[in-house]
C-alpha cells in the first residue's frame, strides 16, 4: 500500500470525526452534549496532526506540537464549558441551550 | 512510494479508524448520556491506538490518560445535569437536526474531496527513532513559545473556571467594598474574613 493512500485513509477518518462533531455541536440541545461534539471534532484535528507528522514531515516537530495544542484546547474547552454550565444552571436553572435565550434580540 | 508501516500497523490504523468513527456516531445515537460518554471515550482510545501505530507512543499515552479521566468527569456532570443519565427511556434532544446533518456531511464531503484530489508531497526525511525525544526537545527549545502560551492559557482557565463555578465568593459574603462586619451567609456561623 502506498504511503499516500494510507495518509488519505487516515485523513478521511479525521474528516469523518470532524463532520460528526460539527453535526453534534450544532444539533444537540444539552450543553454537555454540545461539548462532546466539540471534543469529537478536536479528536479529528488530533488525528490529522499525527498523520501529517508521520506521512509528510516526521523530521520536524511542528505537527506533534499541533497534537499537543489540540489536547490543550480540549482540556480548556471542557473546563470552561463545565464552569459555564454550572454558572448558568445556578443563575437560571438552565441546562439546555434553547432555554438560554436572554441575549436573543 | 510504499509506506514503511508494517502490514499489521496499516490494518490496525484502518480498523481503529473505523471504530473511532463508529463510536463517534454512536455518541449522538444512543439513548443514555452515560453510554454516549463511553462511546466518546472509545473513539478517543481508538485514535490513541492509531497514534501508537504511527509511532507516537507518548502522545497516544497522554491522549488515552487525559481522555479517560475527562470522560469519567464528564459522566459525573451528566448525572448532575441531565434528565436521562441512565437511558431508561428513549431520548432525543436535538434542534435543527436536518440543517446540522447537512452542515456536518458538507464539512466531511468538502474535506474528503480535498484529501482525495490533492497531490500530496512525498515524505521529507525518515521517522526519527524516538518521537518523544523530538517533541521534548522542541518543547524545551525551538517551540518553547508555544508551551509558554499554553501555560498561561491553562492558568487563565483555572482562574476563570473557579470564578464561574463559585456560587458565593467574598463579594457576596462581605459586600462590594468587602467592609461588612459579619458575612452574609445563609446559615450564620461561617468563618469570618
Amino acid at each position: 500500500m502506498t504511503a499516500e493512500l494510507v495518509l488519505q485513509i487516515v485523513l478521511t477518518v479525521a474528516a469523518a470525526l470532524v463532520g460528526v462533531g460539527v453535526f453534534g455541536a450544532l444539533s444537540q440541545q444539552s450543553i454537555v452534549m454540545i461539548m462532546m461534539g466539540f471534543e469529537l471534532a478536536l479528536n479529528g484535528v488530533l488525528l490529522g496532526g499525527a498523520a501529517a507528522w508521520y506521512f509528510l514531515a516526521p523530521q520536524a516537530p511542528d505537527a506533534q506540537m499541533v497534537v499537543v495544542v489540540a489536547l490543550v484546547v480540549m482540556a480548556v474547552e471542557m473546563a470552561m464549558g463545565f464552569a459555564a454550565t454550572i454558572a448558568i444552571y445556578r443563575a437560571r436553572q438552565v441546562d439546555m441551550v434553547d432555554m438560554a435565550t436572554e441575549l436573543q434580540g | 512510494m510504499l509506506t514503511d508501516l508494517p502490514a499489521w500497523a496499516v490494518a490496525a490504523v484502518i480498523a481503529l479508524g473505523g471504530l473511532s468513527v463508529a463510536a463517534g456516531i454512536a455518541v449522538f445515537v444512543v439513548d443514555s448520556m452515560a453510554r454516549a460518554t463511553f462511546a466518546l471515550l472509545t473513539s478517543f482510545l481508538a485514535v490513541a491506538g492509531i497514534l501508537v501505530a504511527l509511532q507516537l507512543p507518548y502522545l497516544a499515552f497522554v491522549t488515552a490518560l487525559m481522555m479517560t479521566i475527562e470522560m469519567a468527569l464528564m459522566a459525573v456532570f451528566m448525572i448532575m445535569f441531565m434528565m436521562n443519565p441512565a437511558g431508561l427511556m428513549p431520548m432525543t434532544m436535538v434542534h435543527n437536526a436536518r440543517g446540522s446533518a447537512v452542515l456536518g456531511a458538507g464539512a466531511f464531503v468538502l474535506l474528503t474531496v480535498g484529501i482525495w484530489t490533492m497531490d500530496w508531497p512525498t515524505r521529507n526525511g525518515a521517522v526519527p527513532a524516538d518521537s518523544t525525544r523530538q517533541l521534548g526537545e522542541a518543547i524545551m527549545g525551538s517551540h518553547m513559545l508555544v508551551m509558554l502560551v499554553i501555560g498561561v492559557a491553562l492558568f487563565a482557565t483555572i482562574i476563570a473556571g473557579t470564578v464561574l463555578a463559585t456560587a458565593r465568593g467574598r463579594y457576596d459574603r462581605f459586600g462590594a467594598e468587602l467592609d461588612a462586619a459579619r458575612p452574609d451567609d445563609p446559615v450564620p456561623g461561617g468563618l469570618p474574613r
